[in-house]
């Protein structure tokens, strides 16, 4: 599998590390309670189909991107930097 | 038999090899086979299971008979198929799978009891006894049946890896692959032309056909200039792409040295990652056999390939040669021959309406139905118009029609489409996204066509790429198909082989399909039809067919196998190339290094980095005499070790504090600068990551610390944390471990050492217990950090790396002045054991700050990772293994890491386990081992008796349970 990193370009999915669905980005409040953050921690879908990963671009720029990808043709459908989902700002 | 003034072979340099001993001549441009052929030998190998003597079938990479063993000793490559190798002076080829001489192998007893042998045998006959499985059948079986050996010792073969990129990858260099490459590179395209042969043009070496008027193989050496002059094609020959995978990623394995005499700068073989934006898979079509009675003698083989024999090598395989075929395309095997001079006996042909296409004795609507002949053939029987007739020959050639090679299409999950008019599977269309099929391994056989279809490929590709395509004129060629007739096997009396390479004949599969494994794939799995080095590309049509037909079902509807990748096989050195030994592994090593290795100190691996086990001193002979001499240097003295490969981590900006509040459980923004404070790192999932400490340069800045082992791990999580979670923060952060060179100095004696060495000295009032900040070492700008690992009185000074030499090898000549030295890996884990510090041994991933005692470290008075979920029920509490010190009490005084723990007079079993060591040690201070480890409910018992058990070393032992920190629990001599 292939990845185009927005700021490498394209690139081996071996320089990328996997952390898991998107759902990581929403991390709940502490008070959320016991349901939001056994969600948050444990529960994931295994879609067979279209899903968003969070994946780490070590071996490059060290951006956390946002994959979406389809898990039966392995087709990377956008990626996007984390930051820009996040409101955060740009290195520079 | 060589024919004069025919062939592509350099007749100008004869080469001489060896083949089970003998010596024989050929030219270059010679492969073993044709090489073979030309001096008359037919009989290459036995057959897997029956040892039948078995000749040359093919001319290409899908030969099932003719595998050899190649080179010798333990550099010999086994089923090495002789129709792809070609010779160099001095080749050793051996033939395998027999005992005693070929042609008199002991094993073809085999043949005379092929009842025995028959689909599913071995779950049929080797049931019972179970015991005689391993100790007699399954020896006795692997004796006999199987194909070439390994040499038992390390390949010394060089093989490589390599990538390569392009824009258009044209797997295949027929007339299909050529026009479209040479379209693709005229549109200014980056074009790979790869091609398992050793040259360019496919089957039109092959043929004796004409394009744009001239004869095909002059066509193609015109085309391989126009290709170079584009200066856009990367042509690799000896290349055969193996796999279609994920993204426009094609694996490819090159025979680089394979065909010449051993020549140490070239591997054998590179294995190829090649990144092609778009592909066109112009594979070509391979010949079928037919399953008649007795097809397997030396001498049978496919008509294309007898063409390729006399055309490509000028050799013709036999004297009086006859041909059997079902389609018309067969046919101008018989015209070539009969052009070349050599004898056409017959041509068979089991079409009724069949018409001869020169002057040769046709008999349409016949068959052969059963050969003879002991070591090769002798004569064939052909039935027609309901007499029998025997017919003199040596050499049948044989055509079941064509299967385009779809295979490629199939690895990424499709399935191929049955089409009717050539009585084949053609890609499904999309089936690789990015690749097109196009001509013959798409169903398009005329030559005309596939020429068309190279260059409308080539359109097709160039316009994904958003490149316009340029006018490409398609030269004058043949635009004959000729028909085919649906010819799969000839019923008759005997045995009619489907995959030669396996012993399945046409019976197998019957019997299969009657014992009801009607599925293909489990047809395939009874019979191991398909399962040869070929994987089935001579017989999965016709074993296809002939399960349909068993099953009363038609092809389409049966369906085949799945195609899988390697095309052809792969060697496992060429993938694993550069993987041995260390291979590509980096070696990370401290500035300290050749100074520590000089010392004579073993190395021992951390990760990617070396670090010194011990530093042996003169008269020591074994470690523990080391170990213990560094921790009563560093108890009593001073001691000096690099501590440069914990990670370190630069984090500055006006919310860096408040950024390692919401990472760090406990407070750093309440932390003053020149101060450095002890850090516990959860994941979110409230179990423990990582510890180390933090030092605070400035309101903005801080140096992090993490453990050697986790480094790469806390990165990547503070990345997360930052991007994902907490980006209104602002905050940097870059890992400075390589940039600092930073050394131990723990013991009595430390501050001693470096009042002698900085330049401005230091006391206790100005540098107290955790104090940071900057110092200048002989003029040069570094950091002084008091902190200890050891529970002496200690600091960590680091400096510039390109320093880090010069200040190990004074550090350490300073302290010998004091009575001290430098100390390794060993010593530093008694150290810390003695302190009861922890390593990743305890914080192993399934611990909780709670369970090492660090609970109160989480701060209540914010919000960081871990915290929530670190409150959950079950994360705390007396049922929790909990962080203990061991010490031996009874007769037996060893400890171990890993034993488990029980009560004194519980019996040692899982139900009873109460925990288990992770650490031990023998402490030289207390003269006796020490342990740590998880106890369940441990605090509670400190004083209590347990019994550590490790059944691995059969060990024992008695000990007292305590409190983890052993030496000075009241830290009074790390503040002195
Ligand atoms: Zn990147």
């Amino acid at each position: 599998m292939r990845i185009t990193c927005p700021l490498c370009g394209d690139r081996d999915s071996r320089e990328f590390s996997i952390r898991g669905h998107e759902t990581y980005l929403d991390r709940p409040a502490p008070d959320a309670g016991e349901a939001a953050w056994d969600n948050y921690l444990h529960l994931r879908d295994n879609p067979a189909g279209e899903t968003a990963e969070l994946w780490y671009h070590g071996a490059g720029c060290a951006a956390w991107l946002r994959v979406r990808r389809n898990t039966l043709t392995h087709e990377v459908l956008k990626v996007d930097l984390v930051r820009d989902l996040t409101g955060g700002d740009h290195a520079d | 038999m060589r024919i004069e003034g025919k062939g592509l072979i350099d007749r100008a340099h004869p080469v001489r090899f060896r083949f089970d001993g003998v010596s024989y001549g050929g030219f270059e441009g010679d492969t073993v086979a044709s090489a073979l052929l030309a001096n008359g030998v037919r009989l290459m190998g036995r057959s897997f299971k029956y040892h039948r003597p078995r000749g040359v079938l093919t001319a290409g990479s899908e030969e099932p008979n003719a595998l050899m063993e190649i080179g010798t000793g333990a550099a010999r490559t086994p089923n090495v198929r002789a129709t792809m190798q070609e010779i160099y002076e001095g080749l050793e080829a051996r033939s395998q799978n027999r005992v005693g001489p070929l042609h008199r192998d002991l094993l073809s007893i085999n043949d005379l009891f092929p009842g025995v042998l028959g689909a599913g045998f071995y779950y049929k006959t080797f049931m019972w006894p179970r015991a005689f499985w391993e100790k007699l059948y399954e020896p006795v079986i692997r004796r006999a049946a199987g194909l070439g050996a390994l040499s038992g010792q390390p390949d010394p073969g060089r093989y490589e890896k390599a990538f390569a990129h392009c824009d258009l990858l044209v797997i295949g260099a027929g007339p299909t692959g050529l026009m479209a490459a040479l379209t693709a590179a005229r549109a200014g395209a980056d074009v790979i032309l790869a091609d398992e042969n050793a040259r360019l043009g496919g089957r039109l070496l092959s043929e004796t056909e004409e394009i744009g008027g001239k004869p095909s193989a002059l066509w193609v050496a015109d085309m391989l200039d126009l290709l170079r002059d584009t200066g856009n094609v990367r042509i690799m020959t000896r290349t055969t792409i193996t796999g279609a995978y994920d993204g426009g990623t094609y694996g490819a394995l090159e025979r680089v040295g394979q065909h010449r005499p051993e020549t140490p700068d070239l591997p054998l073989e590179c294995f190829w990652r090649i990144h092609a934006g778009q592909a066109v898979l112009a594979a070509g079509a391979l010949e079928r056999p037919l399953a008649f009675p007795m097809n397997d003698r030396p001498g049978i083989m496919l008509a294309g390939a007898v063409r390729t024999y006399l055309n490509r090598y000028g050799v013709a395989p036999g004297r009086n040669i006859t041909l059997f075929a079902c389609n018309d395309d067969a046919h101008r095997t018989a015209l070539d021959l009969i052009e070349a001079g050599i004898r056409v006996t017959a041509v068979i042909d089991s079409r009724a309406d069949a018409t001869a296409q020169g002057d040769y004795r046709l008999l349409a609507g016949a068959q052969v139905i059963h050969s003879k002949g002991r070591r090769a053939l002798r004569e064939i029987t052909v039935r027609h118009k309901g007499r029998q007739d025997t017919i003199l020959t040596d050499c049948l050639a044989m055509s079941g029609g064509w299967n385009p090679s779809v295979h490629l299409t199939c690895h990424m999950n499709a399935r191929p489409i049955w089409n009717d008019r050539i009585k084949g599977f053609v890609p499904a269309p999309g089936a690789v996204p990015g690749l097109t099929a196009a001509g013959a391994c798409a169903g398009i056989y005329a030559t005309h066509a596939c020429l068309t279809a190279g260059v409308d490929a080539a359109k097709t590709a160039l316009k994904a790429l958003g490149k316009s395509a340029p006018g490409v004129a398609v030269p004058a060629a043949s635009d004959q198909t000729g028909a085919v007739q649906a010819l799969w096997y000839v019923d008759g009396k005997g045995r009619a082989w489907l995959d030669f390479a396996n012993d399945v004949t046409t019976k197998d599969i019957r019997l299969a399909a009657r014992e009801n494994f009607r599925s293909v794939e489990h047809m395939k799995r009874y019979t191991t039809q398909g399962m040869a080095p070929d994987q089935g590309k001579n017989s999965n049509m016709a074993a296809l067919a002939l399960l349909a037909d068993a099953t009363g079902r038609g092809i389409a509807e049966t369906g085949t196998t799945t195609y899988r990748p390697p095309y052809v096989p792969v060697s496992i050195s060429a993938m694993a190339a550069g993987a041995g030994g260390k291979g590509f592994a980096p070696e990370r090593f401290t500035t300290s290094h050749a100074a520590t290795v000089a010392r004579g100190a073993p190395m021992i691996e951390a990760g990617l980095w070396y670090r010194p086990g011990y530093f042996p001193a003169r008269g020591e002979t074994t470690w523990r005499q080391s170990c213990d001499r560094e921790v009563a240097m560093v108890r009593d003295a001073v001691g000096i070790c690099d501590v440069s490969t914990l990670g370190k981590i630069d984090i500055q900006g006006p919310d860096a504090a408040a950024f390692l509040d919401f990472v760090y459980t406990n407070m750093f923004s309440t932390l003053k600068p020149g101060r450095v404070r002890y850090g516990l790192m959860l994941r979110e999932d409230g179990h423990v990551m990582d510890d180390g400490t933090t030092a605070r340069l400035s309101d903005t800045h801080f140096v992090m610390t993490t453990t050697t082992a986790a480094a790469g791990q806390v990165m990547t999580h503070l990345d997360f944390v930052h991007q994902a979670l907490r980006p209104d923060l602002d905050v940097r952060f870059i890992s400075v471990t390589e940039h600092w060179a930073q050394f131990a100095i723990a013991g009595p004696r430390s501050r001693d050492l470096l009042n002698s060495l900085l330049d401005s000295p230091i006391d206790g009032e100005s540098w107290p217990f955790m104090a940071c900040g900057p110092v200048s070492v002989h003029g040069v700008a570094g950091r002084l950090f008091r902190i200890s690992f050891s529970g002496e009185h200690a600091y960590e000074i680091a400096v510039p790396a390109r320093y880090g030499d010069a200040l190990f090898r004074d550090l350490v000549a300073r302290a010998e002045t004091l009575g001290g030295g430098p100390y390794g890996m060993e010593a530093l884990n008694v150290l810390r054991i003695e302190k009861g510090f922890i390593t990743h041994a305890e914080i192993h991933g399934r611990v909780t700050a709670f369970d090492i005692g660090m609970e109160r470290m989480i701060s209540p008075g914010k919000d960081c990772i871990g915290k929530t979920a670190s409150m959950r029920a079950g994360l705390t509490g007396p049922e929790r293994e909990q962080l203990v010190g061991l010490k031996p009490v009874g007769a037996v005084k060893q400890l171990t890491s890993g034993a488990h723990l029980f009560e004194p007079d519980a019996d040692p079993v899982r139900v009873n386990d109460l925990g288990y060591v992770t650490s031990v040690c023998f402490s030289p201070t207390f003269g006796t081992y020490l342990g740590l480890g998880f106890l369940k409910n441990g605090r509670a018992r400190h004083g209590d008796t347990v019994k550590h058990v490790d059944h691995l070393r059969g060990l024992e032992t008695l000990c007292e349970i305590c409190d983890p920190v052993f030496f000075d629990p009241e830290g009074a001599r790390v503040r002195g």
